[in-house]
């Protein structure tokens, strides 16, 4: 097979595996570490053509599983290089351990996770993975398309590598829905994407002075580290919109950084959506709009660190919120997205009445008739119609 | 808020993990023994914690990260070096 380098400008055909193929080969990782899972495991053939082709000049670690995969990036990262690695579902629990202890010893490892549903024997979408880990101190970036996938790994190492933070990212994406959805993306050009990821000095493993990394440490240096860990992942939000801003300075594209509000000035009531289901989302409240509803749309793209104060400002004066989830809070009788918009309301004071939506789980599709049966709902309840707080799209 | 760390997450100057006083939970020390020693060397090559130190051709023992597991004491040839306990208060 003929792989072609990253031209200028050029557009091409890319499933989402592809596409962050792309993204990687761009920012030229020192290591690339994975184990294959489905729906990934393109994604690692995708960057082993490229590295046999003689386009990516980077080490490819074949490890023996996810928990050595995140070990190999932490090691390297500790070293002072640049690392990826990729992951999905139960790869995701099985490299646990050393997940959180990329985050505590602050590497800037970025991952890519394909979203799925987890056992038993769940091959297929769904966001209940990422969501066990959301709590890990890493930075959660979900993406709606292919092109954003590309996009928002470049924007990962800038996000990850900067001072200021220096935390690892985790760009995720709805596994065989983006995996293996193929749409035409533009490709950037080498020089631009090197222009916008200059190696940044940071403390690494060597003698000059000899540090120690990811060392154990007492009762008060953990506390001050977890402190410091968490300040960062403030200081992320602010960086995460430059960056984006940045971005979309060097090559056209922007995506609201945080959050993403489609259609949302004029709006009565508001739809919440994360991932690959918001294309279908902005069908909907499209089609809706036609038919006289005042509603509008909010893509939340980075779920930790949770941007509430931007939801906040932008869910004020609306008279209902309905949010789709594609995960389960257990306990909670509610998805991960809703019990964070709770949480929003709760610290802004606001009585809004908000509704959940249990979609698409198992891989099962989130149609346009789900989500303007949603929106209807919310519509409803934007009227003083009496509501459930969650609804159960597929089970109605 | 009183900060102790000079850099973000778990990275320190390897000096100061040497420098930190790890023995200080040691319930009897090493006491060298004058005039019995050798000079083999044996307490320096075996002390799992590098505690032992050279010193003129003979050997002392850094307090500051000794935790008194006795090592020393039981490869001696010589029966130079005692195990004491250490005061109780």
């Amino acid at each position: 097979m003929k792989v072609e380098g990253a031209a200028k400008g050029e557009i091409k055909v890319c499933d989402g595996n592809r596409a962050a193929a792309y993204g990687v080969l761009l920012s030229k990782p020192n290591v690339v570490a994975i184990y294959p899972i489905t729906p990934q495991t393109s994604l690692i053939e995708y960057l082993t053509e490229f590295k046999a082709s003689g386009l990516l000049n980077a080490e490819i670690v074949e490890v023996e599983g996810e928990i050595s995969a995140m070990g190999v990036a932490i090691g390297t990262s500790l070293a002072g290089g640049r690392t990826f690695t990729a992951t999905s579902s139960m790869g995701l629990n099985f490299m646990f351990d050393t997940y959180f202890m990329a985050s505590l010893s602050r590497v800037p490892v970025v991952m890519v996770n394909a979203n799925r549903e987890l056992s038993p024997a769940a091959v297929s979408a769904g966001q209940q993975d990422i969501m066990s880990v959301a709590d890990t101190g890493w930075v959660h970036i979900h993406t709606e398309g292919c092109q954003e996938i590309l996009d928002s790994i470049i924007m990962a190492y800038k996000l990850a590598e900067a001072p200021e933070v220096l935390l690892p990212v985790t760009v995720c994406y709805d596994g065989f829905y983006l995996s293996y959805l193929a749409e035409p993306i533009k490709i950037p050009s080498q020089e631009d994407v090197d222009r916008f990821l200059p190696q940044i000095p940071r403390p690494r493993l060597g003698l000059d002075p000899p540090m120690s990394g990811a060392s154990t440490m007492i009762p008060e240096e953990l506390t001050e580290a977890r402190y410091k860990h968490q300040a960062a992942l403030e200081r992320a939000k602010s960086k995460i919109e430059e960056v984006d801003k940045e971005f979309a300075k060097l090559f056209g594209r922007s995506y609201g950084g945080l959050i993403e509000e489609y259609r949302m000035d004029d709006a009565e009531i508001a739809l919440v959506s994360m991932g690959s289901h918001t294309g279908t989302a902005r069908a909907a409240v499209d089609k809706k709009r036609q038919q006289g509803h005042q509603v509008g749309l909010i893509k939340v793209r980075v779920f930790r660190p949770f941007p509430w104060e931007r939801l906040a400002e932008a869910l004020r004066h609306k008279k209902a919120v309905g949010v789709i989830d594609r995960s389960i809070c257990f306990g909670w009788n509610c998805g991960h997205l809703f019990h964070e918009l709770q949480v929003t309301l709760h610290r802004t004071g606001f009585t809004t009445p908000t509704l959940d939506f249990i979609d698409g789980l198992g891989g099962g599709d989130v149609t346009m008739v789900h989500i303007e049966r949603a929106i209807d709902i919310t519509h409803d309840a934007s009227r003083g119609k009496p509501f459930n707080e969650l609804t159960w799209l597929a089970l109605e | 808020m009183q900060f102790k760390l000079k850099y973000e997450g778990n990275w320190v100057e390897s000096e100061r993990v040497v420098s930190l006083p790890t023995g200080l939970w040691r319930f009897q020390k090493p006491v060298m023994k004058t005039g019995k020693c050798c000079q083999c060397g044996w307490c320096y090559i075996f002390c799992p914690t590098g505690s032992v130190h050279e010193k003129d051709g003979y050997f002392v023992v850094d307090l500051e990260n000794c935790k008194g597991c006795g090592v020393c004491a039981s490869v001696c040839p010589n029966y130079a070096i005692a195990m004491v306990k250490e005061a109780v208060e």
